[in-house]
C-alpha cells in the first residue's frame, strides 16, 4: 500500500462520512437545506399556466401589465395559506403559478385566474350578431357613444367602493357606484333600455345567480349614479366585491395548462420509487459480486458510496426530485457500474497476458479511461438537450428533473467508479490475496 | 473466435427487415398521441364504491364524452382522458359521475391547451434533431484521427435510427392494442435511449480505434471482429445491470411512467444489439465498399 493511496482512502472515507451526515436523517437541516426537495408530482400541489390577452395593451407596457397581473394573483393566493407559492412570468404573455403541497377546490382555482370584469349586455335584434347566448336569449354588448366614441359598459367604470348589502327582504345585493364616465354611459344605455333586461356577463359566460340562472335585471328607470346586482349568494357577492374593488386583473387571462396532483397520490410514488431503487441497487451488486468476485465486492462498496454522494448532491444543490428524476437516479445506478465493468474486463485481459495484479489494475484503468470518457460524453450531450427541453416547455418539470439527476448520477459515477474502486483495489496489491487470481477473475483458467 | 463480422450481411439483412416491419407497423397503426402532444385532459379519480370500467365508459359516452379513454392504475384509480375541460366543465363532469356512482375523489387533473401541445411537440422534435446532429458531430470529432471519422459518426447514427424505429414500431402496436399514447415521458425515454445506445457503440468504436493503432491485423474485418468480441462481455454486462434497474422501476413504479420505463427497456436491449450487430458491421461494409453485395444474398 503506497502512501498516496492511503491518502486517497482517507479522503474517500471522509467524503463518505460527510455525505452520510448530509443525508441522514433524511429531513435533517444541513447548510440551510432541509430534506430533499420534492417536485409537484411527488408532494402534490397545483401548477397553472395562464395566458394574458395583451391585445388591448399598448406595446411597451406589457411588462408592467404582467407585473400587475402577478401582484393581483399573489393577493388572491395569500388566503389559501400556501407556504412557498411561486408566480412568475413565462415568455411575453404567460404567467406560471405553482402552489406546492396544496389541495385546492375547483372554485378556488377558478378564482385565481378570474378576470373579475363584468360586462353588460342587451338583447340582440334578429339580424345582429350575438356575443353571448343563454337561456334568456342572445346578447350583444351594451354600448353608448360618449365624447364621439362608442364604448362598452363594463365594471371598469365602477368606483372601487362596491359592497354587499341586504334589502329589506333579506336578499343579497352587490352595490356599486359608477364613476363619471360610467354614469354618462349608464344614463344613455339604461335610458334606452327601459323595461328591457340588462344582461351581466363575465368573460364568455353569464353571471349566474345562487339559483344557477343568469342574472339579467329588467331596467325600471334610468340609472346614473349607482346600481345593484341581485341574486348572488352571500359568499359569491363578497368575493366578487373584493375582486372588483382592488383585485381586478388588468387584462383577461386564459388557462393554458393545468396540473393538479393530490398529495396522497404523490406520497405513494416516493415509497414505490425508493423500493425500486433499493431493489435495483441490490440486484446490481449481486450481479457484480457473482460475476467479478472480489472486484465486484469493491465495486458494490463504491456503489453504496455513489448512492450516498448523489443523494447528498441532490440535497445540497438542491435538486427538485420528480418521479422521472427518481427514474433518472435509478437508471444511473445501473449505468454507474458501467465504468467498473469496462475496467474489470480490461483487468481480466491484462491478467491473461500474465501481468501481476498491480500492473493489471493500472493498465486496466488507463486503457478503459478513453472509452469511459467518450461514452459518457454522449450521455451528457443528451442530458443537456433534455434540460433545455425541460426548461422550454410548460409541462417540462419531469424532463428537467430526469436530465439533472441523470447528469449528476453519471458525473459522480465517473468519479466513484474510477477513483474509489481503484483506491480499494490498490489496497490489495502486494497482499497475500493478490496471488489468488481466482478472487479477481473466475474465468481466467478457461481461455 | 466468434465470427460476427463474417456474417455481417445476414445481420444487416435481419436488421433491415426488422426496421422495415416497424416502418410498416408505424404506417399502418400510426402513433397514439397523449395529451401532451394532442391537447386534452386527464382526470385521475377514485370512487368509494367499486365501479365497473365498462359502465363508466358508457356513462361518459352518455354525457357526451364519446372519445373518452379510461385506464386503471394498480391503486385502482381511474385515469379518464377526455377532450380539453375547463375547471367548470370538470366540476360538472365530477358532479354527474358522483350522481351516478357515488362519492368521487379527484386525485389528479391535467389539462393541456392546443397552444401548449403544439409548442411541446415542436420542442420535442427540435430536441431529437439536435440530439442526432450533436451525436453525429461528437462521434466524428472523437474519431477525428481515424482515416474516415465521418463514417464512424454515420454508422453510429444509423444504428441509432434503427433503435428509434424499433421503439416506435413497438409503440405503434402498444398504441393500437392497449391505447398507450406517446407523451413527454416517452420522448424523454427516447432521448435517454439515444444517449445510452450511442454510448455502447462508442465503446466498441473506441476498441476498433485502439486495435487499429496497435495494428492487430491488416484486414479491417479482423480488426473489427476482434474488437467486437473483446467488448462483448462488457456490452452484455453493462446492459444487464441497466436492464435490472429498469425492470425494478417498471415493476414497482409502473403506471404513471410506464411509457418511459418500457421505452428504456426496449431501447437498451435493441441498443445493445445494434451496437454489436449493426454499427460495426455497417462500418465494415462501408470501409470495404461492399454495399452492392447487400442486394445479392447468394454472395453472403
Amino acid at each position: 500500500m503506497t502512501r498516496k493511496n492511503t491518502l486517497y482512502l482517507m479522503v474517500i472515507l471522509a467524503l463518505f462520512a460527510f455525505a452520510l451526515w448530509v443525508i441522514l436523517p433524511i429531513d435533517s437541516e444541513r447548510f440551510g437545506r432541509e430534506g430533499i426537495q420534492l417536485g409537484l408530482d411527488l408532494q402534490g400541489g397545483v401548477r397553472l399556466v395562464y395566458q394574458a390577452d395583451l391585445s388591448s395593451v399598448e406595446s411597451g407596457d406589457e411588462t408592467e401589465v404582467i407585473e400587475g397581473v402577478i401582484a393581483v394573483i399573489a393577493n388572491r393566493i395569500n388566503p389559501l395559506g400556501v407556504t412557498e407559492p411561486n408566480i412568475e412570468r413565462r415568455g411575453t404573455n404567460q404567467i406560471v403559478v405553482e402552489l406546492p403541497m396544496l389541495s385546492v377546490t375547483d372554485k378556488q382555482k377558478e378564482r385565481i385566474g378570474r378576470t373579475a370584469l363584468l360586462k353588460f349586455g342587451e338583447l340582440t335584434t334578429e339580424e345582429e350578431e350575438a356575443r353571448w347566448v343563454n337561456d334568456l336569449g342572445s346578447w350583444k354588448p351594451a354600448t353608448a357613444t360618449i365624447y364621439g366614441q362608442e364604448k362598452e359598459l363594463t365594471s371598469s367604470y365602477f368606483k372601487e367602493n362596491t359592497y354587499v348589502d341586504r334589502d329589506n327582504l333579506g336578499r343579497i345585493l352587490l352595490v356599486f357606484e359608477w364613476n363619471e364616465e360610467g354614469s354618462k354611459l349608464s344614463e344613455e344605455i339604461t335610458g334606452r333600455l327601459i323595461n328591457q333586461p340588462l344582461g351581466i356577463f363575465e368573460g364568455d359566460e353569464s353571471l349566474l345567480g345562487d339559483d344557477g340562472r343568469p342574472i339579467a335585471p329588467i331596467v325600471r328607470s334610468k340609472i346614473t349614479d349607482r346600481g345593484q346586482i341581485e341574486g348572488l349568494s352571500l359568499h359569491e357577492a363578497t368575493e366578487l366585491s373584493k375582486q372588483l374593488n382592488a383585485g381586478r386583473l388588468p387584462v383577461p387571462l386564459e388557462t393554458k395548462y393545468e396540473l393538479t396532483v393530490d398529495p396522497t397520490l404523490g406520497a405513494d410514488f416516493v415509497a414505490l420509487g425508493s423500493k425500486a431503487g433499493l431493489i435495483g441497487i441490490i440486484l446490481v451488486m449481486l450481479f457484480m459480486i457473482i460475476y467479478y468476485r472480489l472486484p465486484g465486492v469493491l465495486a458494490s462498496l463504491a456503489l453504496i458510496f455513489y448512492g450516498a454522494l448523489v443523494l447528498a448532491a441532490f440535497k445540497l444543490i438542491p435538486v427538485t426530485l420528480t418521479l422521472a428524476g427518481l427514474g433518472g437516479f435509478i437508471l444511473s445506478i445501473g449505468m454507474a457500474v458501467d465504468a467498473n465493468v469496462l475496467i474489470f474486463e480490461r483487468m481480466k485481459e491484462e491478467f491473461r497476458t500474465g501481468r501481476t495484479l498491480g500492473a493489471a489494475i493500472e493498465a486496466g484503468f488507463n486503457r478503459a479511461w478513453t472509452a469511459i470518457k467518450d461514452s459518457n460524453i454522449t450521455t451528457f450531450i443528451v442530458c443537456g438537450i433534455l434540460y433545455w427541453v425541460g426548461t422550454s416547455i410548460v409541462a417540462g418539470a419531469p424532463v428537467k428533473g430526469f436530465a439533472l439527476t441523470l447528469f449528476i448520477g453519471v458525473a459522480v459515477s465517473m468519479f466513484t467508479a474510477i477513483l474509489v474502486t481503484r483506491t480499494f483495489l490498490r489496497l490489495f496489491v502486494g497482499s497475500r490475496l493478490a496471488k489468488r487470481t481466482s478472487l479477481f477473475s473466475p474465468y481466467l483458467g478457461r481461455k | 473466435m466468434l465470427d460476427i463480422v463474417g456474417k455481417r450481411f445476414w445481420f444487416l439483412l435481419i436488421s433491415g427487415a426488422l426496421a422495415l416491419i416497424c416502418i410498416i407497423l408505424l404506417a399502418t397503426f400510426g402513433l397514439e398521441l397523449g395529451i401532451d402532444f394532442s391537447s386534452g385532459s386527464i382526470l385521475t379519480a377514485s370512487f368509494e364504491q367499486e365501479v365497473d370500467q365498462d359502465q363508466l365508459e358508457r356513462e361518459l359516452a352518455g354525457l357526451g364524452y364519446i372519445s373518452a379513454n379510461i385506464e386503471r392504475n394498480p391503486e385502482g384509480d381511474f385515469l379518464i382522458s377526455t377532450v380539453e375541460l375547463t375547471t367548470k366543465e370538470k366540476a360538472q363532469l365530477k358532479e354527474s359521475l358522483a350522481a351516478k356512482f357515488g362519492t368521487i375523489n379527484e386525485k389528479g387533473f391535467e389539462n393541456v391547451d392546443p397552444v401548449i401541445a403544439k409548442e411541446t411537440a415542436r420542442i420535442a422534435a427540435i430536441a431529437i434533431a439536435i440530439a442526432a446532429v450533436g451525436i453525429l458531430l461528437y462521434i466524428t470529432w472523437a474519431f477525428r484521427r481515424m482515416p474516415s471519422p465521418f463514417r464512424y459518426g454515420t454508422c453510429g447514427i444509423l444504428a441509432l435510427v434503427f433503435n428509434v424505429l424499433i421503439v416506435l414500431g413497438v409503440f405503434a402496436v402498444l398504441g393500437a392494442v392497449l391505447g398507450w399514447g406517446i407523451n413527454l415521458m416517452f420522448i424523454t425515454g427516447i432521448l435517454a435511449v439515444i444517449g445510452y445506445s450511442v454510448n455502447n457503440t462508442v465503446v466498441i468504436f473506441d476498441r476498433i480505434r485502439e486495435n487499429l493503432i496497435k495494428d492487430v491485423s491488416a484486414d479491417f474485418k479482423v480488426v473489427v471482429n476482434n474488437s467486437l468480441v473483446e467488448s462483448l462481455s462488457r456490452s452484455f454486462n453493462t446492459s444487464l445491470t441497466t436492464v435490472l434497474v429498469v425492470l425494478a422501476l417498471l415493476l414497482f413504479v409502473g403506471a404513471s411512467i410506464q411509457n418511459f420505463t418500457v421505452t428504456l427497456l426496449i431501447g437498451i436491449i435493441i441498443g445493445t444489439y445494434s451496437s454489436i450487430y449493426v454499427a460495426p458491421t455497417l462500418l465494415v461494409v462501408w470501409e470495404k465498399g461492399e454495399w452492392g453485395r447487400l442486394l445479392h444474398p447468394a454472395q453472403f
